[in-house]
């Protein structure tokens, strides 16, 4: 679960990113984060990922308050989420499967484990025939898909997709939406920050829409409200 | 520690090694090319200590007795002498064998002819312990009763302590000097590895990867390069050593020198490459990737 209790944040240079922002995603919930550029989703993902900490207010991200914890404790939160970004950040030299057994295997998982989760998780993102590739051999949509495994390969409580179709075609795009649905559905909480208005519209889910550093609706409806 | 974890930082290190050749081998180059110089101008310490010792105890006072004593009342005077304070050992030499040996040092014994060993005196060979505190030893002697005068080269055993202790702290500020730059070299060395792997390091930030298990397989590098280092300069300075202790030293007029043969300081000089090798690849790899550890 996320929540964002009255947050504000602000940058050394006086830049105030967010002022007062709360709100709560539970369990199970799919939810698109919307807003223009520099309304504050990134300051909202660098909050969730322990990137920064907030000048004032509280935020909850699987129980754990990245206010007040200790720093050595951040692996471990990190490991209750999965992110996946616009660019994908795929290691070049490593195959798919390699890719997606990295992130098992910097968290200390054993081999039995990782040679049973991997093929399990590259078949869901549907790269079963694909694993021994290179990244730069595969397409845009095919490389987003292999960071979507590796975020989920660790079996994360919460997936965070920061831009996820930016740079893929609309077809494309549809796809991997799909495919953070389809995962949402096995039980897997989903963040969708995007800019992409008929893909949001285009799936009936709740939509935060930000402007400002401030939240300008929160919606079930799946609308792209912001804009009205 | 997990067995394979540990398995995962052997790996990695040495992947690594081999992933930046360039890189590994430029750091092992530097780390052969310090330890190198340190070894020498620690081996040549080594040596001078050792060259200044055995003068040392070849240095003697040459402390003259009283002509007014008989040769019994002399001899009796050895007991007084070695209980003077840094006094070694007394060795008396009677007014004749002292003649003798004096003779002995010409060629033409006409130049003698008409003295006899009545012109000379007992005396004794006084031995010191420690060449430093020969002034306080000859003052000393000069109080003893029944000793007439002393003879010492102050002079010489100043020489002595002067090049030992410029030897000693030129040896150790290098010493530092270089640990110090090895230690830089390395960690900007294992820098770039770590620039060149950010976006690595960086996914294994985000999926919860910690500190510990980030930083290993850079230690492991760094430990494996700098041992690597250190068995390379331990092997080419032993050759170094003989080469020089053989051909310069011996082999250029300076038999007089004893040098110290390389396998009486092998051990030692192995521990402290070993040592510094481990140290600069440890230290100089955790250093590199702090940085990257922060967020």
């Amino acid at each position: 679960m996320v929540q964002f209790t009255d947050v504000f944040k602000s940058y050394e240079n006086g830049t105030k990113a967010l002022r007062g922002i709360s709100f709560t995603i539970n369990d199970g919930e799919f939810v698109f984060l919307v807003g223009p550029s520099g309304s504050g989703k990134t300051t909202i993902i660098k909050l969730l990922t322990g990137e920064i900490a907030p000048t004032d207010g509280t935020v909850m991200v699987n129980d754990y308050n990245m206010g007040t914890m200790k720093f050595s404790k951040m692996p471990y939160m990190r490991r209750t989420l999965g992110v996946v970004f616009q660019d994908y950040r795929l290691i070049e030299d490593k195959t798919v499967y390699e890719n997606v057994a990295f992130a098992m295997r910097v968290i200390g998982a054993s081999g039995k484990e990782i040679r049973r989760r991997v093929p399990y998780v590259l078949e869901l993102v549907g790269l079963d025939t694909r694993t021994r590739r290179k990244p730069h051999e595969l397409s845009g949509g095919e490389q987003q898909r292999v960071a979507i495994a590796r975020a989920l390969v660790n079996n994360p409580r919460l997936i965070i997709a920061d831009e996820p179709t930016g740079n893929l075609d609309p077809a494309r795009s549809l796809e991997i939406m799909m495919l953070l649905q389809k995962i949402n559905e096995l039980g897997t909480t989903v963040l969708v920050v995007t800019h992409e208005k008929e893909l949001v519209e285009s799936f009936s889910k709740r939509v935060i829409a930000i402007d400002a550093g401030r939240i300008i609706s929160d919606g079930m409806d799946g609308y792209y409200s912001y804009e009205r | 520690m997990r067995g394979n974890r540990f398995g995962y930082y052997i790996r990695e290190g040495v992947s690594s090694i081999f992933s930046h050749g360039f890189m590994s081998f430029a750091s092992v180059c530097i780390i052969v090319a310090c330890l190198l110089i340190m070894g020498t101008f620690t081996l040549i310490a080594i040596n001078v200590d050792n060259i200044i010792d055995t003068m040392e105890s070849q240095n003697e006072l040459m402390a003259f007795v009283d002509d007014t004593l008989t040769e019994e009342q002399a001899r009796g005077l050895e007991a007084t002498i070695e209980a003077v304070p840094n006094v070694d050992r007394a060795v008396f030499i009677t007014r004749e064998r002292a003649w003798d040996d004096f003779v002995e040092t010409y060629e033409n014994p006409r130049f003698f002819e008409g003295l006899d060993a009545s012109v000379t005196r007992d005396r004794y060979v006084v031995y010191l312990d420690d060449i430093a505190l020969m002034e306080e030893t000859y003052n000393l002697l000069q109080d003893v009763p029944g000793i007439d005068w002393v003879r010492a080269h102050l002079e010489i055993s100043d020489g002595f302590m002067r090049i030992r202790n410029v030897v000693t702290l030129v040896s150790m500020a290098l010493v530092a000097v270089l640990f110090v730059i090895s230690l830089f070299i390395m960690s900007n060395t294992i820098k770039l590895t770590t620039f060149e792997r950010r976006d690595e390091i960086a996914i294994m930030k985000m999926v919860g990867a910690t500190s510990t298990f980030i930083r290993w397989p850079f230690v492991v590098q760094g430990l494996i390069l700098g041992l690597i280092g250190s068995l390379v300069s331990f092997t080419m300075e032993w050759g170094l050593y003989q080469v020089l202790a053989k051909e310069l030293i011996s082999g250029a007029g300076f038999s007089f020198l004893t040098v110290i043969p390389f396998y009486k300081v092998s051990i030692p000089i192995l521990l402290a490459f070993g040592a510094v090798g481990l140290g600069v690849g440890a230290i100089g790899s955790s250093l590199a990737i702090k940085n990257y550890l922060k967020v």
